[in-house]
């Protein structure tokens, strides 16, 4: 059993979401930087998809009160295990009585905490994703407050505690280059509104959450209105309100939206946007679809191989 | 990753049943590589894995659906009748409206409770449907001034559409009653009672029925009419 002593900013229950429920409208939910919350689940043996932690900004400290082990990947944070401090992308064994904090992020806005075995609260439509504005799977649909307690699925068997080398590290760029198809509504903007999504850089807001990326920067000009005949939002769908400033949608969208999108960013890079900090800036790249596939298909080989590989379900 | 097909652009029944086929023929074929789909007015966004269909291949597959479309035959609709309590304290805007119309409130009451309604696409928040069969008569622009918070429940007009609001939100339809059944029960076994493509009926109740069937609704003993 895990013991909440002090939730953090914002901590909720991930695993890699639930499909198949966006045409009821509810989004897939999931960790917003995908791949350091499935290293952090190999570091402790446990599959991709088991349970763990996603903290926003400021961690939680917590109690642990059995033998288990744990990793804090994502975000640059200060960790503590007893009040000595610990490494990130690392094994951490821990005995009962054992407390952890999780301090605040120096770099990076997105931390993941794995524990080994997972988090074992009810599925709710197939998985144990928290949905925040829907009040839907996770521990009861919410984000964790002081005196919780998570239990944990038993254990399928130790493995050897690992440490990631600096080079298998993802990371944490102070400007980075976003890459994006365009469209499917470009030709609603203007050739300077264009040229001004891809080559000024824009800044990310502090009203950015699970749900979108909302950023601040040069105009992306619309010829004629913003508004469509609602059509479906995919991860990283680009939508520019009339005021031309691009709102990146993530894990946590509505399901369907009237605004223009401009472009969408490749899945590879979502993880990336999810940790630029409020006041950090980011470019956009426009890649053709081709091209986009391939970077995905890099992107999915590097992390079938990241942390020693997966463990299959 | 995902492509998003247009069948149209404009807000009509025959476009939205044209996107509605294409989802149920990829449903029928079992499509590879598909992962799941959102129809909207008129548009039918495919999440797709590119691991199991590349990007040509799967336009060409949606291209050949899109063809059968206009003939594909959709099985039956489901008809759900819902409870409608149009009390002015549930109905904020059901005066305003009347007034607007040139009709008595009743009246307003009896051809909204009298149509059947569409729903194009469930979306934006959890169960939220998105409805055709407006009557002409009751068709009226959006309000000018959202309202910052709608209660879940209420029945809006707006334009040529009926919204049921699943959840709190801000809204800027015009609000004519109240149903007590849960559109988006994120503790049921099945959160979202809605689907596109089904129809659906408001059946007027006063505010003390309104009150029993809420309180079943919150026991959970409460089943709304599905024909």
């Amino acid at each position: 059993v895990i013991r909440i002593l002090d939730p953090g900013a914002q901590s909720t229950v991930q695993d890699l979401g639930r499909s198949g429920h966006l045409r009821e409208g509810i989004p897939p939910s999931g960790p917003v930087d995908a791949r350091a919350f499935v290293i952090a689940n190999r570091l402790v043996g446990n599959c991709d998809d088991c349970a763990g932690l996603e903290c926003t900004v400021l961690g939680p400290r917590f109690g642990v009160e059995r033998v288990c082990a744990i990793a804090v990947t994502g975000a640059e944070v200060p960790v503590t295990v007893n009040h000595a401090a610990a490494p990130q992308w690392a094994t951490l064994v821990l005995k009962p009585g054992d407390t952890v904090r999780i301090g605040a992020a120096r770099q990076g806005v997105r931390v993941y905490v794995a524990f080994s075995g997972g988090i074992d609260v009810p599925r709710v439509l197939g998985s144990r994703a928290t949905y925040l504005r829907g009040r839907l799977g996770g521990l009861e649909g919410r984000a964790l407050r002081r005196g919780d307690t998570l239990r944990l699925a038993p254990h399928v068997g130790p493995r050897r505690p690992r440490r990631l080398a600096g080079a298998e590290i993802p990371p944490l760029e102070s400007e980075p280059e976003i890459r994006v198809v365009l469209g499917p509504q470009a030709d609603r903007f203007t050739r300077a509104g264009l040229d001004a999504f891809l080559s000024s850089p824009y800044v990310m807001l502090p009203q950015s959450d699970r749900m979108g990326a909302r950023l601040t920067g040069a105009t992306v000009t619309h010829t004629k209105g913003h508004d469509i005949i609602s059509d479906g939002i995919a991860l990283g769908s680009i939508q520019v309100p009339g005021d031309g400033q691009p709102i990146v949608m993530l894990v946590d969208r509505q399901s369907t939206g009237g605004y223009t999108k401009v472009a969408t960013v490749g899945s590879f890079d979502i993880g990336r946007i999810g940790q630029v900090k409020p006041g950090q800036r980011l470019r956009f790249r426009a890649v053709a679809v081709a091209e986009a596939h391939r970077l995905r298909r890099e992107f999915e080989q590097s992390l079938a191989q990241a942390a020693g590989g997966g463990v299959s379900r | 990753v995902a492509l998003c097909v247009e069948l149209g652009d404009e807000i009509s029944v025959e476009t939205n049943t044209r996107v509605r086929a294409l989802e149920y023929l990829i449903q029928q074929k079992g499509l590879a590589g598909v992962v799941e789909t959102v129809p909207t007015f008129r548009s039918l966004l495919v999440y797709y894995d590119p691991g199991q269909v590349g990007y040509d291949a799967l336009c060409a597959a949606l291209a050949g659906l899109v063809e059968q479309a206009d003939t594909a035959v959709l099985p039956p609709a489901r008809l759900v009748e819902l409870p409608c309590c149009y009390d002015p304290e549930m109905g904020l805007d059901l005066a305003a409206a009347a007034e607007r119309l040139h009709m008595t409130t009743d009246e307003l009451v009896r051809l909204h409770s009298g149509a059947e309604y569409l729903v194009y696409f469930v979306g934006f928040t959890p169960g939220l449907p998105y409805m055709a069969g407006v009557p002409e008569r009751i068709q009226l622009p959006r309000l000018t001034t959202p309202r910052v918070k709608v209660p879940p429940g209420s029945a809006g007009l707006g334009g040529k559409q009926f919204c049921i609001y699943s959840v709190e939100s801000p809204g800027g339809y015009w609000l004519l009653g109240r149903t007590p059944v849960r559109l988006y029960d994120p503790e049921a076994a099945e959160p979202t009672l809605l689907r596109a493509g089904d129809r659906v009926r408001m059946r007027p109740i006063d505010r003390a029925e309104y009150d029993v069937i809420a309180a079943r609704v919150a026991e959970r003993t409460y089943a709304p009419v599905i024909a």
